[in-house]
């Protein structure tokens, strides 16, 4: 199915949660997502067998600017049975960092999730086991924020080199 | 009298049970392959759990690509995986062009030299990357032997790669609109068709080399012993963890990217995937760790059939670099993923229209791969985890990016 179809779908099944498709930007085209449904959008993907979603090849944390009021939460999908793909993409408000966790639905879901958390502060619910995994679990602040300011010294070690 | 000596030696049977001891594996531990640290909750020698600890290697690839230029950001991939580090210049480079191409406006392509001398080199990588792979897992199981034999042949191919961009590791070689130098480097020291005859040379000799590591490790009792029939990754569990590459067929998936979505040249080439099988003669299930493995030396063979077609048709004539005045991919996104040797690599880049991108994500085939481990190495020994990270075949500096 191309990412139109699917979209419309999508827009059958679920309706209000389903925000947009934004096929303004070059590239891959996305359907927005409102971040409370993103689990049983997932779910629904995954399971259905004209959809049949059985991977995912990526999640991610997106930061468009110190100005933009959203964190963004990418999801790159595949579908090996009918060999066809989406990308999701579910923004959160920055104050309040937060989406429910679809590592029950792929289980690589798990470690991409905890990265997220890790570089961005995104918090997954109903994620099992939501801690730090690049960074030292003492670490202050989200990296990949576009507003983070390192700190000066960690553990008496200086920061900047 | 015979009643209670059952009884007895049943006793002693349930009896073995340990208080739980936790030891660390890592982070500096030969079998880890890098710098990977292992809580294992132990149950005598049976492992109870195994939490992967990853980070010691994060250089903030990601923190670092927003503040660099596109071609500036080509060394950081080749110290993701370092020792197919052109595979990973290819797979940037492969995403940023892919998004220059969706702006129709502008007449963007990769010569046809600089395709050839891509696949060329990246599947020469590839043999280098799985010598590694394949020598270090034998050194893991115990078999000290195919280490040094692996390392002679990849000496010859870091010095092939040596003389086309002057570094045996961290390349830079292929960049944005193709690739950096024409062979030869030097004007006058060496030919094009020198440099390829050294290819054909290396190939004739390496082709026969690869029965013979089969001989010597594949089929060698000790070492079908420790890896047929451990730690079996069903196909179903490697797609939903997200293993690729030689992980995934070896669970029986077939499917590469390279024959399956084809990108640059690959459909003009003629070439096998090699899947894992079941060999019940053997005692080799899919899934195990030997299938991973046996799928890498299978994959050897195949990558030596593309770069005897590409030295039988010779390479096209031409520029090796498009014409590009600058690198600035118009305002939008991507996600672009490529078969490296470990799996597939993917880039996913947000453009805002300036030379600076705004996000790149590295999505390593490794990370996925290893988030696995924890499921797979439930209720075996101890000395089967190092199978096990042996057969996944990882590189923490991909990992941890």
């Amino acid at each position: 199915m191309t990412p139109e179809e699917i979209y419309e779908n999508l827009l059958r099944k679920f309706g209000d949660p389903i925000l947009g498709f934004d096929t303004e930007l070059m590239g891959d085209p996305n359907i927005q997502i409102a971040p409370s449904a993103i689990a049983e959008v997932c779910q629904y993907l995954s399971e259905t067998d004209s959809l049949a979603f059985d991977s995912l090849m990526c999640l991610s944390g997106l930061d468009l600017g110190v100005k933009e009021e959203v964190f963004s939460v990418v999801y790159h999908l595949y579908g090996m049975r009918h060999r066809h793909s989406v990308v999701l993409k579910a923004s959160v408000l920055k104050s309040d960092a937060h989406l429910p966790s679809v590592a029950h639905i792929w289980k690589t879901a798990d470690w991409h999730e905890r990265e997220t958390y890790d570089l961005y502060g995104i918090r997954f619910d109903g994620h099992t086991d939501l801690r730090r995994i690049l960074l030292p679990d003492d670490w202050e602040g989200y990296p990949l924020r576009k507003d983070y300011q390192e700190p000066d010294f960690y553990r008496g070690m200086r920061v900047p080199y | 009298m015979e009643a209670t000596q059952q009884t007895e030696s049943k006793m002693i049977e349930l009896k073995p049970f340990t208080d739980e001891m936790v030891v660390n594996m890592g982070p500096q531990h030969p079998s880890t392959h890098g710098v990977l640290r292992l809580e294992l909750k132990l149950d005598g020698e049976v492992v109870r759990e195994a939490i992967p600890h990853i980070g010691y290697l994060h250089r903030c690839f990601e923190k670092h690509s927003e503040n660099l230029s596109y071609p500036q950001i080509i060394p950081f991939t080749d110290r993701m995986d370092y020792v197919a580090a052109m595979n990973q210049n290819w797979g940037f480079c492969l995403a940023v062009e892919k998004l220059m191409e969706a702006d129709e406006s502008k007449d963007f392509a990769v010569p046809e030299r600089a395709e050839y001398l891509r696949v060329l080199i990246c599947e020469l990588n590839r043999i280098a990357s799985h010598l590694l792979s394949f020598g270090t897992y034998g050194m893991d199981i115990g078999a000290f032997t195919p280490f040094l034999y692996a390392f002679r042949d990849r000496e010859k191919l870091l010095l092939l790669f040596e003389k086309v961009c002057g570094a045996r590791l961290t390349y830079n070689y292929i960049r944005i609109g193709g690739v950096s130098e024409i062979i030869p480097m030097e004007p006058g020291s060496m030919t094009e068709q020198n440099f390829l005859d050294e290819i054909a040379e290396f190939l004739d000799y390496f082709e026969p080399k690869i029965d013979e590591y089969n001989d010597l490790l594949t089929s060698n009792s000790i070492f079908s012993e420790r890896t047929m029939g451990v730690a079996v990754m069903s196909a179903e569990m490697a797609l939903s963890y997200g293993a690729t590459g030689p992980n995934l067929r070896g669970s029986g998936v077939d499917w590469d990217l390279r024959r399956d979505e084809p990108y640059s040249i690959y459909d003009r080439f003629d070439y096998d995937v090699p899947v894992a099988k079941d060999i019940p003669e053997l005692g080799a299930v899919v899934g195990d760790c030997w299938s991973r493995y046996k799928v890498r030396m299978d994959e050897m063979k195949q990558s030596v059939r593309i770069v005897r077609q590409i030295l039988a048709e010779g390479l096209p004539d031409g520029p090796v670099m498009a014409e590009l005045k600058a690198v600035r991919p118009p305002k939008g996104e991507i996600y672009f993923r490529s078969e490296a040797p470990r799996g597939e690599l993917g880039f996913y880049i947000v453009s805002d229209g300036t030379p600076k991108p705004v996000r790149v994500k590295g999505r390593s085939p490794c990370f996925s791969a290893l988030s696995a481990l924890q499921e797979l190495s439930q209720g075996l020994m101890v000395a089967d985890i190092i199978a096990i990270i042996g057969s996944i075949d990882i590189v923490m500096g991909e990992v941890d990016r």
